[in-house]
This record gives C-alpha cells, sequence and structure tokens, in this order.
C-alpha cells in the first residue's frame, strides 16, 4: 500500500451540524488505516481554510443556506474529482429545511427570522431587529440539497451517518471497489 | 380470501419459484404465503386491498399489474424482483418522498416507518432527478391522545380501510382529485371525530409512516432499536421460505 501515492481528501460543513464530521470521528481505530491511504487537504480537522492542491475526494455535510456555502461548494466542485454529499443535511437539506414548508407561510424565511429574533415569546433581543451585519452571509430564499446546486457523485446517507458506512465507503473509493452500500447500512436516521 | 384452503390449490411461478395459490387469492396474497416478498406500501394485512401505490407491481404475463389485487392464474409466470421493476419501484418511493415533507432526521417514525424502509430495501441512496415539492400541510394536534402530521400522509389509504371495515366509524376519507387528493378527516378537525386512541386505524402497524402519532409513546423505543433497524422490510415473509 505505502508504494501508492497517497489520495488527498478535503472536508468542509455547509448548513450542518458537524454531527457528521464527529460521525467521521466515529471511524475510530480504523482512522490510522485510513490515514495511510490519505492526507487531508482543506477541512476543519486540518484547520486549512484553503485547497492547497487538487484533491481526489471532497466530503460535504450540510446543504446550502447562505451564500457563502454555495461559494464553498462551488470551490469544493471546482478543486475535486469525486465529490460525496455526507449525511441528510447535504443529501436533501435535512433539518434546516423544516424552514422552506413547515411554517405555513408564503415568506417562510421572514416569518422564521421574525419568530426567531423579534416576536418569538421567550425572545430577549433588545434591538428588535433582524441580524443583518454585513459581515454575515446572504440567507437563501430556501435551503437547498448539494446535488441542487452542483453535480455530486456519491450520497452517503445518515444523520449522522455511522463510522463503519464512512469507512468502507471511503475504503472502498480508495481502492476502486465501491459498488454500492450493503442495504443493512443505509440508514436515513 | 383465505376460507377456500381446503380446495386444490394450484401453482403459478414467480421468478422461477415455484408457488401454490386457491381460486380468489392475488398474487400478493399466494406469495406471501409461499414466503416470496413483493415490495408493497397501500397494502396491509386484514385491510381491504386497495392497489393505488403500485409499489408492489409485478410483470405477469408480460403485462404490469399490481400484485395485491391481481388474482393468481394456475401456469402464470410473475417476475418481482428483476432490476426493472425494482428501479420503477424506486422511482415510486423516491416520488412520495418529494411530494410530501419527509425529514426523516426529525421524524418520531424514523424506524418504523415502511416509505424509509421501503427506500433502505430498493436502495435509494443515487442524487435525486425529481425537485422536491414541498407542500404547505396541517397539523393537527386537537385531539387528546392523537396527532396527524399530514406533511408525512402518503394517502395510502389504510387508515380510511381500518377505519371503515374494521372499526365500522369512517374517521378517514379520500377529497380532492389528482395530485390535490388528500387523507381528510370526518370533521373539523381530528377532535370533533369519534376517533379514539384504541382504534384500528390508530394503531402503529396501520399508518406506514409518521403521519398517525400516538401522543406520549413516540420515543418508548429509542431510535436505533426499531423494527427495520432489526433487518429489512419483509424478511420475515422471505424467513418463511428458508
Amino acid at each position: 500500500m505505502s508504494e501508492l501515492p497517497k489520495a488527498r481528501i478535503a472536508t468542509a460543513s455547509l448548513a450542518g451540524c458537524f454531527g457528521c464530521h464527529m460521525a467521521i470521528l466515529d471511524i475510530d481505530e480504523r482512522l490510522i488505516e485510513l490515514m495511510q491511504l490519505v492526507d487531508v487537504d482543506r477541512s476543519p480537522l486540518t484547520d486549512k481554510k484553503r485547497f492547497t492542491t487538487r484533491c481526489d475526494i471532497g466530503i460535504i455535510e450540510g446543504g446550502c443556506c447562505n451564500e457563502e456555502n454555495v461559494h464553498v461548494l462551488y470551490d469544493f466542485r471546482r478543486n475535486c474529482d469525486v465529490l460525496i454529499a455526507l449525511g441528510q443535511c447535504a443529501i436533501m437539506g435535512g433539518l434546516p429545511a423544516m424552514r422552506n414548508a413547515i411554517m405555513h407561510s408564503d415568506a417562510p424565511l421572514r416569518e422564521c427570522l421574525e419568530e426567531a429574533y423579534i416576536t418569538g415569546k421567550y425572545i430577549r433581543n433588545t434591538t428588535h431587529n433582524v441580524p443583518n451585519d454585513p459581515a454575515l452571509p446572504l440567507l437563501l430564499d430556501e435551503v437547498y440539497p448539494c446535488s441542487e446546486v452542483v453535480e455530486i457523485d456519491y450520497q452517503i446517507p445518515g444523520c449522522a451517518p455511522s463510522g463503519d458506512i464512512i469507512f468502507d465507503t471511503l475504503a472502498k473509493l480508495l481502492t476502486g471497489k465501491f459498488r454500492g452500500f450493503e442495504r443493512e447500512m443505509i440508514k436515513f436516521d | 380470501m383465505s376460507g377456500t384452503k381446503k380446495e386444490t390449490g394450484f401453482t403459478f411461478t414467480i421468478d422461477g419459484i415455484e408457488v401454490t395459490a386457491y381460486a380468489g387469492q392475488t398474487v400478493m396474497e399466494a406469495a406471501d404465503e409461499a414466503g416470496v416478498y413483493i415490495p408493497r406500501l397501500c397494502d396491509h394485512e386484514g385491510l381491504r386491498h386497495q392497489g393505488s401505490c403500485r409499489v408492489c407491481t409485478v410483470k405477469a404475463g408480460g403485462r404490469s399489474v399490481a400484485a395485491c389485487t391481481q388474482p393468481a392464474a394456475p401456469g402464470q409466470a410473475v417476475e418481482n424482483e428483476t432490476p426493472h421493476l425494482n428501479k420503477m419501484r424506486r422511482d415510486l418511493v423516491e416520488m412520495l418522498f418529494h411530494e410530501g415533507n419527509h425529514l426523516c432526521p426529525i421524524c418520531e417514525a424514523s424506524g418504523n416507518c415502511e416509505l424509509q424502509a421501503m427506500a433502505y430495501r430498493l436502495d435509494m441512496t443515487e442524487t435525486t432527478r425529481f425537485p422536491y415539492l414541498e407542500p404547505c400541510r396541517a397539523l393537527d394536534a386537537s385531539h387528546p391522545d392523537i396527532a396527524l402530521d399530514t406533511n408525512r400522509c402518503i394517502s395510502c389509504g389504510r387508515c380510511i380501510r381500518a377505519s371503515e371495515d374494521v372499526d365500522g366509524k369512517g374517521v378517514f376519507g379520500y377529497v380532492g382529485r389528482g395530485i390535490h387528493r388528500r387523507v381528510a378527516v370526518n370533521g373539523e378537525n381530528l377532535a370533533d371525530t369519534d376517533a379514539q386512541v384504541t382504534d384500528h386505524a390508530i394503531s402503529s402497524e396501520v399508518c406506514p409512516v409518521g403521519c398517525i402519532i400516538r401522543k406520549r409513546v413516540g420515543f418508548v423505543t429509542p431510535i436505533g432499536e426499531r423494527e427495520f433497524d432489526k433487518g429489512l422490510i419483509g424478511h420475515e415473509i422471505e424467513e418463511r421460505r428458508k
């Protein structure tokens, strides 16, 4: 194995809870095995904020809820040969996508922000304003799954995906043996 | 349906497996007895067959038919587990996911949900080609013991048939046409009907998804230890054959 050049992987968390990145750590001691196959480039795990080189695999947690998410996702698509959506938020929007439809409103985003910052019963917001600092990325009208923004090559389901399914999929992709998931491993929760 | 067991049966094949059926049995009833699982959502043991979800579509004599309503015929060659049929079933299930608001991570039925389990069985893991419709649907928590989250309803009508035929009540019914067809309650809201938490229509086995909710019992069994965490949907039928 050691003669092979190591594959480079990158990861990012968009509109997610970092649970999927925690799930990557659930690979446990097999991380040592994995690290013999890969180098980690841009990732919260290495704290590298930019790509230093083109990567073989990009792993995306979370969907797109603001313009910064979209820029990061475009950047990953440009710099990665294979792009993986990890977890339900990246696959179908997940919890953040609740704001798309379940508010029973014509303007769900406005209603969501007003409830969160102005009208909510238990809010203590002395400014009575929705935060609008220019440093904050603009929110999108809806939360979008990654596959609606860029082309996604593989999706690893779960909330969060188990360490087993992440390790299995990565190990098989890196050795060119991935032929789909074991049915027993597919979980959406 | 199975009161005629004593008659001599006839045989037909499903994917080359010989299956015995009796007059009046449907393809699915004969398959279930023989331990051949045909995926289904709107059909449920003990309820009248409806044949509306089409997840149980099989090929019989080269034609696509719903196995839950198609009478078994002697010598028939039925195709069930073929890549073509499973792809069609996966598309149907995927469209059901996209037609409502099915957020598995926040749903208390996750792990007990037949729609989700069907997606697992049919390998629904690739990127989707369908748009999410994200409809605005009502939540009815008016009843003291029952709640309805119609975001998750797939209009299978199992609650309608259970309430009419088993409970003799008619709490639920279809309203609207085409894509607007929905399951509604017979009243302003559920509290105005004579629904009770002890009704068969409200029991955990009838609603295949997390639409009909019995209050205060949602997380008695934790996520990860639920029905379809233990095995793929249909495995208990398939085990009859071994």
